[in-house]
């Protein structure tokens, strides 16, 4: 589904992706850890579009077709979801009348009919109950004064809306509770199927006893530079990264 | 120097002013020449140089001849779903043909009111507009509401301006609402074709005891309009007013508002939306006198600036040693769209009393980069996501309009420009 080939990616010229292969296939949870500053962030944000950085090498193809040609909205319609980190809020938008504005659009795209006011509303009732968010909250100005276990539920309740083929989570354990990290997490357990895959971005690995991920990459200084499965994960809580921070820094060395 | 500032000029609108008023004329006149024009270095038209605008734009220094109105014109400039008292004006000409009544409110024109206190309100001295006015409007209204009454549907002045020659009309208003009445005002300018001219209005709103009243303006001519609007009312004990100042476009607009509130317990609400494209300039100078203890002043405005546009706010709040107590409250955002587009604001305040909660803030930026990639991170194009965004700026502004029919028309008219690109 997600084939990423050698992608460099800089922002002000500095390179912080430096060369990163991947291979995401439908039905697949990969998680995507390392210490601090490795690039995490960048490459979901890469995907999703952002237009501060600079790609300079390297391609991205999903569902065969090449990604980074497209605007941000496009690769949204074509089911590409990035849930951030840190979620905006935007006075005087509320998340309803956005997400109908959203939806209604990438519906355009993908070729189906808008949703009337009275279908919206059944389908986001249904999908509330997923991320168990109360309608109140969504009639409010969008994430404003939402604290962060509501925002982090509200990109979820968002993915859910949108039924994107690929989700990233940007980081979306950091700063929850464990009762918001549940709920989340059950979110998007539900969400997974076989045609769609997630790819987790996350410095801790408490998310991935609840989001449990068919393979783990470790990402350091740009590049992937080791992956496993779920084991790793709990090897790196228990080592921390420092290990292999020195297995890569001495094989460069050499 | 300038050749405007020496104002012969103006002999043309001199001579041509009615017999009516003769003592307040002169003393318009007067008033005026001891004035002149405001100069370039002019610290209350520091940045809009209407002088010079004038003398390039304006061909014929001589009042606008009323034109004749249809029924089917008024029928299509009203808002879709107004209810309400229809008044309309040619020119600055009432045209009680075409008008409506309802039960409270009398109308006449100005010319059958020689008793009527104009100047008493808008002093002719503080500014060389309203002098002008005084001394060459043509003719105006007279509306008052009658104590105890109630208006419950607005009351649209539909003032319809065309000038072939490029000439200057002279609206003038007066409204005296009596103690405990209440009225909602849409003034609402509307250009006949696309030739320049020069708008010189004065409303005076002297409101009764206890009243409550909301006067809103409507600007939406073509982009060859330079207009000068004076709006100074006195505010009354127990008594709320609230104006709402909604600018869409001209060439260069300048709306002086003045509030005096001279009883306590009373409220001035001050709002306002400038939405500015092409070389559009308008500057809203607001000024609230807090004479008496116990009242209070809420100011509102928001801009937003697109290409060579222009905007310039100025909020003086002026609270008098005598006004303890005072609650004023004045703030101005502005998003400048273009590397352009100018925006001058500047908070004025003027604090004499010493027991007083008084607030100011002014912000100018751009928009939201950040907001703009999540809304199309989600599947939103750019353009409507930068109008979802720009729409909720405004937004606030727009809630203030209760006239339901009014804030769609004006909900339309920016959505419509925000959605295409612009």
């Amino acid at each position: 589904m997600l084939s990423i080939k050698n992608l460099h990616a800089s922002i002000e010229g500095t390179p912080i992706l430096r060369g990163i292969n991947l291979e995401v296939k439908a039905g697949e949870v990969h998680a995507i850890m390392g210490p601090t500053g490795s690039g995490k962030s960048t490459l979901a944000s890469v995907l999703a579009g952002r237009e501060e950085y600079e790609v300079t090498e390297g391609e991205v193809l999903f569902q065969g077709k090449e990604l980074l040609p497209l605007s941000p909205e496009d690769r949204a319609r074509e089911g590409v979801f990035l849930a951030f980190q840190y979620p905006i809020e935007i006075p005087g938008v509320s998340t309803t009348n956005f997400l109908r504005t959203a939806l209604n659009q990438v519906r355009e795209y993908r070729g189906q009919e808008p949703l009337d006011a009275v279908k919206f509303l059944s389908l986001m009732k249904e999908k509330m109950a997923l991320v168990e968010i109360d309608q109140k909250l969504l009639s409010r100005s969008l994430n404003e004064g939402f604290s962060g276990g509501e925002k982090k539920r509200n990109e979820i309740f968002q993915m859910a809306m949108l039924e994107p083929v690929l989700s990233i989570l940007d980081e979306t354990d950091s700063g929850l509770d464990i009762d918001a990290l549940r709920i989340v997490s059950n979110g998007v357990n539900k969400l997974k199927s076989e045609k769609t895959a997630t790819i987790v971005v996350t410095h801790y690995q408490r998310l991935l006893d609840y989001i449990v991920p068919d393979f783990v990459h470790v990402l350091y200084k740009g590049r992937i530079v080791k992956s496993g499965t779920k084991e790793l994960a709990l090897e790196l809580e228990e080592k921390g990264y420092d290990w292999i921070k020195e297995e890569v820094d001495s094989t460069a060395t050499v | 120097m300038s050749t405007l500032t020496q104002p012969e000029f103006v002999l043309g609108l001199f001579e041509a002013a009615p017999a009516t008023f003769s003592s307040l004329r002169q003393l318009g006149k007067e008033s005026f020449y001891a004035q002149g024009l405001p100069a370039l270095k002019s610290e209350e038209y520091k940045f809009t140089p209407i002088a010079k605008k004038l003398e390039n734009s304006i061909t014929e220094f001589s009042p606008a001849e009323q034109v004749t109105i249809s029924a089917e014109q008024v029928k299509s400039a009203v808002f879709p779903g107004f209810v309400g008292v229809v008044l309309v004006f040619s020119n600055g000409y009432f045209i009680p043909g075409l008008s409506s009544k309802t039960e409270g409110l009398t109308i006449h024109s100005l010319s059958a009111e020689e008793n009527t206190p104009l100047g008493s309100i808008a002093d002719a001295a503080k500014d060389p507009f309203t002098a002008l006015n005084q001394a060459t409007f043509v003719n105006g209204i007279h509306i008052s509401i009658a104590k105890k009454v109630s208006i419950e549907s607005p009351i649209l002045l539909l003032q319809f301006h065309q000038a072939k020659g490029g000439q200057v009309i002279s609206p003038r208003i007066w409204i005296e609402a009596g103690d405990f009445s209440k009225a909602t005002f849409i003034d609402y300018h509307i250009s006949l074709d696309d030739a320049p001219y020069f708008v010189n209005k004065v409303v005076e709103i002297k409101g009764g005891i206890n009243a409550d009243l909301t006067y809103h303006s409507l600007q939406q001519e073509h982009n060859q309009v330079i207009e000068v609007s004076n709006l100074v009312t006195d505010i009354q004990k127990d008594s709320q007013f609230t104006s709402t100042q909604i600018t869409l476009s001209g060439d260069m607009v300048r709306n002086n508002l003045t509030l005096n509130l001279l009883g306590s317990n009373s409220v001035g609400n001050m709002y306002g939306i400038y939405l500015l494209n092409g070389k559009t300039h308008v500057d809203n100078h607001t000024n609230v006198d807090h004479t008496i203890p116990h009242a209070e002043s809420n100011e509102l405005y928001k801009g937003i600036l697109a290409d060579q546009s222009r905007g310039v706010f100025n909020g003086k709040i002026f609270v008098r040693q005598i006004a303890q107590k005072t609650n004023a409250f004045q703030q101005n955002n502005n998003i400048l769209l273009s590397e352009d587009a100018i925006i001058n604001t500047k908070p004025q305040l003027e604090i004499w009393a010493d027991d007083v909660k008084c607030s100011h803030g002014c912000t100018v930026g751009q928009l939201d980069e950040e907001a703009l990639f999540y809304l199309q991170a989600r599947g939103i194009d750019k353009i409507t996501a930068r109008g979802l965004l720009l729409y909720a700026f405004a937004g606030e502004v727009l809630d203030k309009i209760e006239v339901e029919s009014l804030q769609k028309y004006i909900v339309n008219q920016i959505q419509e420009r925000l959605g295409s690109n612009f």
